[in-house]
């Protein structure tokens, strides 16, 4: 009897790794669990102190007295252009949506915005990526919700699609409003 | 051989292309240009994210190569810089995790190893099955016929 149990623990581990390990699968497709996820920092700070040019560009004081979103972006990024559409959709709900030029040339972004379509209430240009550093930016594009007091309240890595929105922003714009 | 000879000399000069520092990024102390790879073989590459951002060749990483060596150069100390790196990226930017709450069982995981290791050959050893009697004379006998055989 004891031996017999001894012999079936192995494949009672592998058993419940396996469903641990399916259970992860099945969150990371549901977009809940991201392995390679950083998290943010900034999550309930106010937003890092910067001021970015542009025309006219933006800083960190611009950032309050409504939910505002701010979107890293750049022209030389694919999943930016895979984003776009996503963008305009929440512009046309009436979010404000400002957009920071990550390592880019205007007229390259110029370029990208005349082509896939202006989300932004203003565009302002990281052209060293300094000011993405200090928020924590691990790439383009990602998106960040700013609440009216200017506090950060969310972080989205990667192309926004409408799973995303439904799911995570419009909640939290309804609460931040 | 000579041919094979020159392609080795070859490939071996071309070795420096390979290498991803850019000597323009050194600081020109070697004596702080080695503490800050020090400090940037501890910082993850948030991009490649299993390199170091001294080893990997992505934009971010050469960025934050040069902010540490900029620090470093202003005279901050090790803790300072790693500090600063943290308050933006979280702890995910250290490869080698800081000792806390949720990082026990990662710590603790080779002491638990050689405890469940060491339990369960414990227990096979108390429990190995005692030596089989000694032969009696009757089966001495017949082992002996059958090995003359």
């Amino acid at each position: 009897m004891n031996r017999r149990l001894i012999l079936l623990a192995p494949f009672a581990a592998v058993l419940v790794a396996g469903v641990g390990f399916l259970a992860m699968l099945e969150r990371e497709q549901e977009g809940k669990f991201d392995p390679r996820g950083v998290p943010s920092m900034l999550i309930g700070k106010p937003v890092p102190d910067f001021t970015l040019p542009g025309d006219p560009g933006f800083a960190a004081s611009d950032l309050r007295g409504r939910p505002i979103l701010v979107n890293f972006f750049a022209s030389w990024c694919e999943p930016c252009i895979e984003e776009a559409p996503a963008l305009m959709q929440i512009k046309a709900s009436g979010v404000v949506i400002y957009g920071i030029a990550y390592k880019d040339k205007p007229d390259a972004t110029a370029a990208f915005l005349a082509r896939h379509g202006n989300p932004f209430a203003r565009v302002a240009h990281d052209a060293p990526g300094r000011v993405a550093i200090d928020w924590g930016v691990t790439g383009v594009p990602e998106t960040y919700l700013i609440d009216p007091q200017g506090i950060v309240r969310w972080r989205y890595v990667g192309p926004l699609g409408p799973a995303a929105i439904s799911a995570e922003l419009t909640p939290l714009l309804r609460r931040y409003a | 051989m000579i041919r094979l000879a020159l392609a080795l000399a070859l490939f071996l000069a071309a070795a420096p292309a390979f290498a991803i520092s850019d000597p323009n990024e050194a600081l020109p102390d070697p004596r702080q240009e080695a503490r800050a790879v020090a400090i940037g073989q501890q910082l993850r590459c948030l991009v490649c994210q299993n390199e170091s951002i001294e080893d990997s060749g992505a934009d971010l990483a050469r960025d934050l190569r040069h902010i540490v060596r900029q620090q470093v150069a202003a005279g901050k100390s090790d803790r300072e810089v790693i500090a600063w790196l943290v308050a933006r990226y979280g702890n995910f930017v250290r490869l080698r995790p800081p000792f806390e709450l949720s990082t026990v069982l990662l710590w603790a995981s080779p002491a638990l190893a050689v405890a469940i290791g060491g339990g369960a050959a414990l227990v096979a050893w108390r429990n190995r099955p005692a030596p089989p009697p000694p032969l009696t004379t009757a089966e001495r006998d017949r082992l002996r016929r059958l090995l003359d055989t």
